[in-house]
């Protein structure tokens, strides 16, 4: 009898990328604007994002063993939700709010729906809307990183920001929002290692920039800089489990994105809507890529038969 | 290298497909004729058809391109005897794929006499080049296995202008195709004048990845022959993108022309032909030799001296491994054929059948983890048929008939691209088989 061999299904080799790999590429790229939220917001931060991640792979580590089920927190997508919800809460939110919105994420918006790759919305940013209904006061509590002391969002049109200011960040918000820059620097490094394509941040950012410039052009910087646009758009709405997969797809869900972000900032009660409007289209998805599917190679010569 | 401007540029380039590490040890490495194992073992069923009927019985003498096994119907393939010696025994055995084949198990003298019948073939015209093709035992020689000469033999009524030869061995180690236009360079160009010749063409299409600037070089003599008057032969140098070599992809970069599901290339008025098939079949034609021997790449991530070898049909994958003096211990799977495409064989008792081109030995590999799927969408974009693996795969689980019968699935041609690039290591190219196959079970 011959050595006994491994049979398996072709291909016999695969490529080295991983979904903890792009878990961690895109906690890569979060970081430098986390880093400097921290550095700007100073401890009450650094406790929100230890408190939001913790939180995050406790509650799957938790469900799973209650549930019996394969341990998943090596994939890092428990670390990522914690941290992008962190980074969307002011330094200001109490600890037990943030941890709430770290068990709602988890537990209610993805375990829930079946784990990783099931959820049908972006749980770090549902777990946000969650917090911002239920603790309305408490959420936005932000502060300004110049003076120390407490102001609202840019958005909240109190103050006048420089675009320097909007640019780097030097202004009131969520830990992680207030610099566009390295924001966008996050969001290239994604573009380069492939994680994203550009087509949802292009569509999303420029919508709004069209929009604000045709209804109030003096104010372009402010929605475009201003608040959580650059965080949502570059991590939020690329999300590969709530946005559709199909090229076409991606830019109707930017362009829509961009579009109720703008509806709801201009005409709403509210002073921000990118999380809103990312959620609505997350609902929309299933439907955007059914739509959008493209035919098999040489499928309409057989057609025009 | 500066290339001439008359190569020319792939017409149309297909989406999807991906870069793959091509790993070309042997380019260089000249065939080795590997000597006359003590017994082959040659398989009846070497080819997409019906499996040939054997001609001979236990105790009957035979030479090396002696007939043995008749061609079992239209697609079919006749086999000969690969060594000369005796016939031991016809019989059924598992040493294939695991399933029962019948074989004819020649014990060979070790003198490799050729059989004193054997003489050159005329070609006259058109239904000559096909029957020679059948008489070769040819069949496509890339892998796929399919009857030259039902390639040969279109129906009247289709319109051929365009023979594409497919020399872009597009599948990472292999290179015996590399290395038949390197040491057989006369074959494969009178190979291709007869074909196009007989078959009266418009053009011939020779298609070679950007990887091999060597053969390309070496190919250009073929469209500056003196019989190309009317400058109908062009070289064609395609990206080194997997899947390039694939019979649909090649087409569409050759002529723009996209063949459609469940149709021929004749269909679209091309034939397509491995370079090697298309020197074999110019070698019978001189000589009267049958395809009795393939040369075949040794490699892969167990193997430390990788070799190109001319191996007789039916030799056991074992007697291949002594004599490269390769141990299995670090190995754990062989495979016949490239990586993305090949067949893992059950025992190294399984041996060289026609249509192989590679035993690639392949080391244990680090168990890669599998999570759900995260809809990152990388199947989808690299399918070359622009199918969407990921939703097959939950058409699948979730028994939704309806969404799998519109997803196309009947277009996968299994190139592998799916599984390769998946982050979350699902194996979808196996899903598409499964989905396939459950397709035709509905039906």
């Amino acid at each position: 009898m011959s050595k006994l061999l491994k049979v398996t299904s072709s291909p016999h080799i695969r490529h080295e990328d991983s979904t903890r790999g792009i878990m961690s590429d895109v906690i890569i790229a979060l970081l430098p604007a986390a880093v400097y939220g921290c550095i700007l917001f100073g401890w009450n931060a650094i406790f929100v994002l230890i408190t939001t991640v913790a939180t995050a792979v406790a509650a799957e580590a938790l469900w799973n063993l209650a549930l019996h089920k394969k341990q998943t927190i090596g994939d890092l997508s428990a670390v990522l939700t914690g941290l992008l919800l962190g980074m969307n809460l002011s330094s200001q939110t109490p600890l037990w709010i943030a941890a709430i919105g770290s068990v709602v994420a988890i537990i209610v918006v993805k375990q829930m729906f079946g784990g990783l790759g099931y959820n049908f919305a972006n749980p770090a940013m549902t777990a946000r809307i969650v917090l911002l209904v239920s603790f309305a006061g408490q959420m936005s509590n932000y502060v300004s990183p110049i003076d120390a002391v407490t102001s609202a969002t840019p958005l909240a049109k109190d103050t006048a920001y420089t675009l320097k200011q909007l640019f780097f960040g030097m202004h009131g918000g969520a830990i992680g929002e207030t610099s566009s820059f390295l924001l966008i620097i996050g969001g290239l490094y994604l573009m380069l290692r492939k994680v994203i394509k550009p087509i949802i941040p292009v569509a999303f950012i420029g919508t709004v920039a069209v929009c604000s410039l045709i209804a109030n052009p003096q104010e372009i910087a402010l929605s475009v800089f201003g608040g959580g646009l650059m965080l949502g758009a570059i991590f939020m709405a690329t999300d590969y489990v709530t946005t559709p997969t199909t090229d076409l797809g991606k830019l109707i869900f930017g362009i829509g994105c961009g579009l109720i972000t703008f509806v709801i900032r201009q005409f709403g009660s509210l002073p921000e809507g990118v999380s809103y409007a990312i959620l609505l289209m997350n609902i929309l998805t299933p439907h955007i890529n059914r739509l959008t599917l493209s035919k098999p190679f040489g499928y309409k010569e057989v057609a025009q038969e | 290298m500066k290339l001439p401007e008359s190569i020319l540029r792939p017409v149309k380039l297909i989406r999807g497909g991906m870069h793959l590490d091509h790993q070309k040890n042997t380019a260089e490495c000249e065939s080795v004729i590997m000597p006359s194992p003590a017994t082959v073992y040659i398989p009846l069923s070497q080819h997409i058809g019906a499996p040939a009927n054997p001609i001979v019985k236990k105790g009957d003498a035979v030479f090396v391109g002696t007939l043995v096994g008749e061609a079992g119907g239209f697609v079919s393939a006749p086999v000969h005897s690969s060594v000369s010696g005796t016939v031991v025994d016809v019989k059924d055995l598992t040493i294939g794929n695991g399933t029962l084949q019948k074989y004819i198990i020649i014990e060979s003298d070790g003198k490799m006499t050729p059989d004193p019948d054997l003489k050159p073939f005329k070609v006259e015209n058109y239904s000559d080049l096909a029957e020679a093709a059948k008489q070769c035992g040819l069949v496509g020689l890339g892998g796929a296995g399919f009857p030259t000469h039902v390639k040969l033999s279109p129906s009247k009524d289709t319109k051929i202008d365009t023979l594409v030869i497919n020399a872009a061995e597009c599948e990472p180690y292999i290179t015996s195709d590399y290395r038949e236009c390197m040491e057989n360079f006369n074959d494969v160009i009178e190979g291709v004048y007869l074909i196009k010749e007989k078959l009266s063409l418009e053009r011939v299409v020779i298609c070679v990845e950007s990887n091999k600037p060597k053969a390309i070089e070496k190919l250009m003599e073929i469209a500056s022959d003196h019989r190309d008057a009317d400058d109908s032969v062009k070289l064609m140098k395609l990206p080194s993108k997997y899947p390039q070599g694939a019979e649909k992809v090649i087409i569409y970069s050759a002529t723009g022309r996209k063949l459609p599901s469940g149709k021929l290339p004749s269909d679209v008025g091309c034939i397509v032909m491995n370079v090697t098939s298309v020197a074999t079949l110019y070698r019978f034609i001189k000589t009267g030799m049958p395809l009795v021997a393939k040369r075949i790449t040794v490699d892969g991530t167990a193997v430390t001296e990788p070799k190109n070898l001319i191996v007789p049909i039916g030799t056991p994958i074992k007697e291949v491994l002594s004599f490269m003096n390769i141990d299995l211990e670090n190995a754990d799977r062989i495979l016949m054929g490239g990586p993305m495409m090949g067949n893992p064989v059950v025992s190294d008792e399984s041996v060289v059948e026609k249509r192989n081109n590679a035993i690639l030995v392949m080391r244990d590999q680090k168990p890669q983890t599998q999570t759900a799927c995260i809809r990152c969408g990388r199947c989808a974009d690299t399918c070359p048929m622009s199918l969407y693996p990921a939703m097959v795969e939950t058409a699948l689980r979730t028994n939704n008939k309806e969404s799998l019968n519109s997803l196309n699935v009947n277009y996968c041609m299994e190139c592998g691209c799916c599984s390769y690039v998946c982050p979350a290591k699902r194996p979808l190219t196996q899903v598409m088989r499964t989905a396939k196959a459950e397709i035709r079970r509905q039906k």
